[in-house]
């Protein structure tokens, strides 16, 4: 057994480290917070430059390359430095959909712009009838000659507001299984009928509602076959497979113990105790997390094993950053960037931040059915 | 990142695993409460040097890595076997650093040598492991580590895990001081070390195993026509602890790598994978006998016998918040 992630990916890390206390300013951090978009161009051509906007996909494509322990590496500090991060996500993890299924003028024209970070792609999958079902999509494409007319809304469109492109899921049939009846498009968001509403969280983050009122496109906007959408969504959920929070546990963590050396409590038992105990979790959720992605580099797909570190790392996440909280007393509720709070307001932060990570990507509940199912093999 | 056991390792954990199907069977198990030890199962350990492996080949013994250990205490834990691997293992690595004499007997199992996991006051040590059945055992007394032989000393008492603990006069015993001073507390340091590491590696199996008990019964067990598992109260439930039971395996792995290749993090290590293990060895053992429903609480069924040691085989050191404390000591410096 081995547990360093090899000379490679610190070294990298190192960098990355570099980069980010640099690029990742308190100035640009309340910046980002107070507009409610996890977007900064700065910041993403800083990224695109050092080739690390889209590390995991080859260098063909205008990716960086990158082995996935070192794309789990940049992650990791990405995470840790709550940098703006979003669009990249969503950016890339359509890229690589069209790079598998989209069609040949996708790939020249789309996938460049979208490596680079000039253009930005959100996904349309969850409606407001719709979030962990994902296949009950009700949102309508309904074919008209050469085009498709596009009728319907999507909820939680995180950074619809200033995407060039959505990655849609639509409904084409009624009158099959509901996974049999779904399309993929690849929607220009900037055309008459797309309409971005805002819709605030509890985050901080601003997300969308977004509406399609006769919206035309093109049949090659269709990404794969028609009826032929849940298999596209499957390339585009594999990725959620090694997802993790265990990076967030450490700031939350890092912040704490800052806290807890400045305020002379570091010397309480109880203090100590409960900063331990995050450790370890922190420590779990990271171990789980690097489980996944060396399973995915031996070739074997972590199917409940992603699912854990999902699960445990985001549970983790909001158990501690409650308990954190609390240790914290009066001055807990200090507003994130109020200039009275201790570190910045970084508890009162992340107690509401963390609730979002147990939702979003598959909630708890759908990360436990998984992992009964297909880890434990318990009956549906 | 490599999670993959060697081919020694692999032989290992197979040869345990079929020692401790033959001789630590349930039947065997149940047979050998409350006195928690089995004497030919003991012997068939000894045989297969679960005592040398634990040492340097410069100390007669086979020089086993961290890793194995906990391997081979994870086997040990899923089969709940009533034989103390790990305290012999433990005093016999304490005897090597001192390179003392009586660890030859200890290896051959000539002698069955065990440690007491806190200091001695008032001349006695309380709730010792192994002590109802050990030989000697290693006491630290202030700042002297003795070496006491247990006959006439001990005070064997019943116990929730039916392990042969007992409570050392120190009065009623003939001691040899191994070490004092500085080497004394660090011997009996890295000794703790080690036992909550191994330890951690036992818990995580305990509760593996009750965890497969607990699925193969709700597979099987219906309640309104269905079998129960496919209720999601009770699938989430178990998706839970075996989900924090892969964390706590993972720990334990890694505390035990970190032994040998990360010193600096080792003692910390060794610390949180013993109180996250002891904890997800709790929370799953609870959920598996609490989904047999009536049948769980009875004694017939095996998961009563892994609820009970997975509360006991740690809580004989302390509750897991002892654990993080001690953790926190080595990752923030002890409080003056």
């Amino acid at each position: 057994m081995d547990f360093r992630l090899g000379s490679a990916a610190e070294e990298l890390r190192e960098e990355v480290r570099t980069f980010l206390d640099e690029a990742m300013t308190r100035e640009l951090e309340e910046r980002i917070y107070r507009s409610g978009t996890s977007y900064d161009p700065g910041y993403n051509a800083g990224l695109h430059e050092r080739g690390w906007l889209a590390a995991s996909l080859p260098a063909e494509y205008g990716g960086g390359g990158q082995d996935p322990v070192e794309v789990l590496v940049l992650a990791e500090e990405q995470q840790r430095a709550d940098a703006p991060t979003y669009t990249n996500g969503t950016s890339v993890m359509v890229a690589k959909v069209l790079i598998e299924a989209g069609t040949e003028e996708m790939k020249r024209d789309v996938v460049p712009k979208l490596l680079s970070g000039q253009a930005i792609c959100v996904l349309g999958f969850s409606e407001p009838e719709s979030g962990s079902d994902v296949a009950n999509a009700q949102c309508r494409a309904v074919r008209d000659g050469d085009e498709w007319v596009i009728n319907g809304s999507k909820m939680f469109t995180t950074n619809g507001h200033i995407g060039d492109y959505v990655f849609l899921l639509t409904r084409t049939n009624t009158e099959v299984a509901k996974h049999k009846g779904l399309t993929t498009f690849l929607v220009p968001m900037k055309q008459p009928g797309v309409e971005a509403q805002a819709v605030y969280t509890l985050s901080g983050e601003r997300t969308n509602i977004t509406y399609y009122n006769d919206v035309r496109v093109p049949d090659s906007a269709r990404i794969g076959e028609v009826d032929g959408g849940w298999k596209v969504m499957t390339v585009s959920l594999q990725d959620e497979h090694t997802g993790g929070y265990g990076s967030r546990i450490r700031r939350l963590l890092e912040e704490a113990e800052a806290w807890a050396e400045e305020s002379g409590r570091i010397a309480d038992p109880d203090v100590r105790a409960r900063l331990a105990k995050v450790a370890a979790e922190q420590e779990v959720a990271l171990l789980l997390q690097r489980r996944g992605i060396w399973m995915t580099e031996a070739g074997i797909v972590p199917e409940a094993e992603g699912p854990m570190s999902k699960l445990f790392s985001s549970e983790a996440f909001a158990r501690a950053s409650q308990d954190l909280f609390e240790l914290l007393g009066p001055d807990a509720v200090r507003s994130y960037f109020d200039g009275t709070a201790p570190r910045h307001g970084w508890m009162e932060y992340a107690v509401r931040f963390a609730l979002g990570t147990r939702i979003y990507a598959g909630t708890s509940e759908v990360q436990r059915n998984i992992i009964s199912q297909r880890g434990l093999g318990l009956p549906r | 990142m490599d999670l993959r056991l060697s081919d020694e390792q692999q032989q290992l954990v197979t040869a345990l695993a079929a020692l401790y199907a033959r001789h630590a069977s349930s039947e065997r198990v149940r047979a050998a409460e409350p006195g928690g030890f089995d004497e030919v199962l003991w012997d068939q350990l000894l045989e297969l040097g679960i005592v040398a492996m634990a040492v340097d080949e410069a100390d007669g013994g086979w020089d086993a890595s961290p890793e194995d250990l906990v391997l081979a205490a994870e086997q040990q834990g899923r089969a709940v076997a009533p034989a103390p691997a790990i305290e012999a293992q433990v005093a016999a690595r304490a005897l090597a650093r001192l390179g003392r004499a009586e660890l030859e007997d200890a290896l051959t199992g000539e002698r069955l040598v065990t440690i007491a996991l806190h200091p001695a006051h008032a001349d006695e040590a309380l709730a010792v492991p192994a002590a109802a059945v050990a030989d000697d055992a290693l006491v630290l007394v202030g700042d002297r580590l003795l070496l006491v032989p247990l006959e006439g000393a001990r005070a064997p008492f019943g116990n929730l895990g039916s392990m042969p603990l007992a409570d050392v006069d120190l009065r009623a015993a003939h001691a040899v001081e191994v070490a004092h001073g500085a080497e004394a507390l660090a011997v009996h340091d890295a000794a703790v070390d080690d036992w909550l590491r191994l330890t951690a590696g036992a818990l995580v199996g305990v509760g593996a195993k009750a965890l497969e008990i607990a699925v193969a019964y709700v597979k099987e067990r219906k309640a309104w026509g269905v079998p129960i598992g496919s209720f999601q109260s009770v699938a989430h439930g178990l998706a839970d602890v075996a989900t924090a039971l892969d964390g706590a395996r993972l720990l334990a792995y890694e505390a035990a790598w970190a032994a040998s290749d990360d010193r600096q993090r080792a003692a910390e290590l060794a610390a949180l994978a013993f109180a996250f293990a002891a904890e997800a060895a709790r929370d799953v053992t609870d959920r598996a006998l609490h989904y047999h429903g009536g049948y769980g609480f009875m004694m017939e069924y095996d998961v009563q016998l892994h609820w009970r040691r997975a509360r006991s085989w740690g809580q004989v050191w302390g509750e897991p918040k002892a654990a993080y404390l001690r953790a926190a000591d080595r990752r923030y410096g002890a409080v003056a």
